[in-house]
């Protein structure tokens, strides 16, 4: 990008505005950093207190005269409610994006992305609120099937018969919410598809399903990897709605369709009221590892699709 | 793929056909279908807490707090809670607004392509992947604990900021873009120094869509409640003071009594619920509208 920048003779004011305009960048930089030194330092001590048991613990006992707490089944339940999420969203935030921006006509694809993005704006605390008086007793039933039909799988498998407060419920609620955000990313891909790929598709005879196979889905592939993965990094760090589902379990249970378990975000705002000095320094030790968890998620995510990705993200 | 793929499409035969178009409305309407599971939580959602929630949407609710409100009582308010999200939220916007605008025009009048622009890009998306909870967190260590602040709403604006701050400024860059580099060089033409004509020219061109980003962002935060639990707190009554002291929020309010077993507080729960999304839509909806506007005058 060549401008004309009248820089040589720039005057006072002129250098004290660039001055401020980086100094704002610096401190982008800044915050990243002091939050990654600020949370291992508070950190230190449930690091230290415990060694390298603090990712094998599965219990979370930090303010007993002998503390013993670990993360294993927070970081199990992190990844699986996330996996959960991600395999119900993917599909249908896909499905919705192509039928809104292939499918549609343009004002319904208009009104339809509206709808989707309001999706997005309700608030997770809400989405809680309504996951446990609404949700809950509605996936009962659901489970019930599941267990039924697909119970030689392990994952569905309940040899409980209380199908209430379960990781599959966090999944859905989860899902809900991670589910604009890839609809959001995957219209952006769509929409950067050449229309002299599907042009040339339709031309070939194809229908308009076989245009998508042919042209759009293999033009935007990879960005929807991507855009999943934001997905995933969104349902990792997502708290409030998984904190009200879950009835808290330190246990590692791969049966998603029985009570309990817990995440990193769900303990830390539930725990943080009553904890004491090395239950708030397990806890933010516990956040670090989620903090390092996103980060990688994220950044894979945004090497795969770094364009289409800030453009949404951009996007007023 | 592609190759088998288009000799699959090419090759037209008889029973092909019809096979090809049974698949054809079976993919569309799968597709259709898709949008409409989406839309059912949205719906549902909205309905359900409109539905339980307007019951109380009285007077009262919106005039009292919790303070003395017995374990029992029926009454209580959200006054508190809408008192300390007014403060928290603004006091963020004030923080990240200038913040994140100084960074857009860093991105986009100075920095533009060079290197260390590419890693303040970098790390604006960093800060936007992080979790709310541990925007929170970093708060509490770097603010409650390391400067010995205590739990106060400020401490709450600050998580806040940290969230908005890539919002705004990822936005803002885009909408800086868009002013045409015409109207730059015609204010240099006339000898306008170059930080007055980004104050003067620059942004006031694109300020619809700059506050259209805002709206969002702060709709966005609005609804936190992750970062609030580790800073503000919760509080069951009155504390204006956002600078010491802990406060209460709308959605801490929720959350609260959401976790109770009795009816009564899980009916303050929906109440609260319903004042949060009424804010937090309008704040989407006009914004929106905004936009509409801005795509007409930036250009």
């Amino acid at each position: 990008m060549m401008n004309f920048v009248p820089s040589r003779r720039a005057g006072r004011g002129d250098r004290r505005f660039a001055a401020l305009a980086l100094g704002a960048g610096v401190l982008v930089f800044v915050i990243v950093v002091a939050i990654a030194v600020f949370l291992a330092i508070h950190g230190a001590s449930a690091f230290r207190s415990q060694g390298v048991h603090f990712f094998s613990n599965k219990g979370w006992n930090p303010d007993q005269p002998k503390p013993r707490f670990g993360i294993e089944a927070l970081i199990f339940g992190t990844v699986a409610s996330s996996i959960v999420a991600l395999v119900i969203a993917t599909p249908i935030a896909i499905g919705s994006a192509l039928f809104l921006t292939e499918l549609a006509p343009a004002w319904l694809g208009r009104i339809g992305g509206y709808l989707l993005d309001m999706l997005a704006a309700v608030p997770s605390v809400v989405y809680g609120l309504w996951a446990v008086f609404v949700l809950i007793p509605k996936m009962i039933p659901v489970q019930k099937g599941l267990n039924t039909a697909l119970g030689w799988t392990l994952i569905f498998h309940n040899r409980t018969g209380g199908y209430g407060r379960t990781m599959f419920v966090a999944g859905v609620v989860l899902a809900i919410m991670i589910l604009p955000i890839i609809a959001a990313i995957a219209r952006e891909l769509f929409r950067q598809v050449p229309n002299a790929h599907r042009e040339a598709a339709m031309a070939l005879g194809a229908t308009r399903w076989e245009t998508i196979r042919l042209a759009v889905l293999p033009f935007s592939r990879s960005g929807i990897v991507g855009a999943s993965m934001l997905g995933l990094g969104r349902a990792l760090g997502e708290t409030i709605a998984v904190a009200l589902v879950l009835s808290a379990t330190f246990t590692v249970n791969p049966h998603i369709t029985e009570p309990g378990g817990n995440t990193i975000a769900a303990n830390i705002a539930t725990q943080f009221g009553e904890a004491l000095t090395m239950g708030r320094s397990a806890l933010v030790a516990s956040g670090l590892v989620l903090f390092a968890l996103t980060l990688v998620v994220n950044l894979a995510a945004r090497a795969v699709v770094y364009r289409s990705v800030r453009a949404v993200e951009a996007r007023p | 793929m592609t190759a088998v793929s288009l000799r699959e499409a090419s090759a037209d035969r008889a029973g092909n056909a019809r096979r090809r178009k049974v698949a054809n409305l079976a993919a569309c309407g799968a597709c259709a279908l898709a949008v409409v599971v989406a839309l059912i939580p949205l719906v549902a959602v909205l309905g359900y807490t409109v539905a339980r929630g307007v019951a109380k949407f009285t007077g009262q609710f919106f005039t009292t707090t919790m303070r003395g409100v017995g374990p029992l009582d029926a009454t209580g308010g959200i006054l508190h809670a809408i008192i300390g999200t007014l403060e928290q939220v603004g006091l963020a916007t004030l923080i990240s607004v200038p913040l994140g605008l100084m960074v857009a025009v860093y991105l986009v009048e100075y920095g533009r392509s060079g290197r260390f622009a590419q890693l303040v890009r970098f790390f604006v998306d960093v800060l936007t992947g992080i979790p709310s909870i541990v925007a929170g967190l970093f708060v509490f260590t770097f603010w409650v604990l390391g400067l010995h602040q205590g739990f106060s709403g400020f401490g709450a604006a600050l998580a806040l900021s940290v969230l908005m701050l890539p919002v705004v400024a990822r936005a803002s860059e885009e909408m800086l873009k868009l002013v045409s580099q015409d109207l730059r060089e015609a204010s240099y033409a006339l000898g306008v120094a170059r930080w007055r004509t980004i104050v003067s020219i620059v942004i006031p061109t694109a300020s619809a869509g700059l506050t259209t980003a805002v709206m969002l962002a702060v709709a966005r935060v609005t609804g936190e409640t992750a970062p609030l639990l580790l800073t503000a707190f919760g509080f069951d009554s009155i504390n204006a003071n956002p600078f010491h002291g802990q406060q209460s929020a709308l959605p801490l309010f929720v959350f609260s009594q959401a976790q109770s077993p009795f009816k009564i507080d899980v009916d303050r729960a929906w109440g609260a619920a319903l004042a949060l999304i009424v804010i937090v839509v309008l704040l989407t909806v006009v914004a929106r509208v905004v936009t509409r506007r801005s795509r007409v005058s930036v250009t």
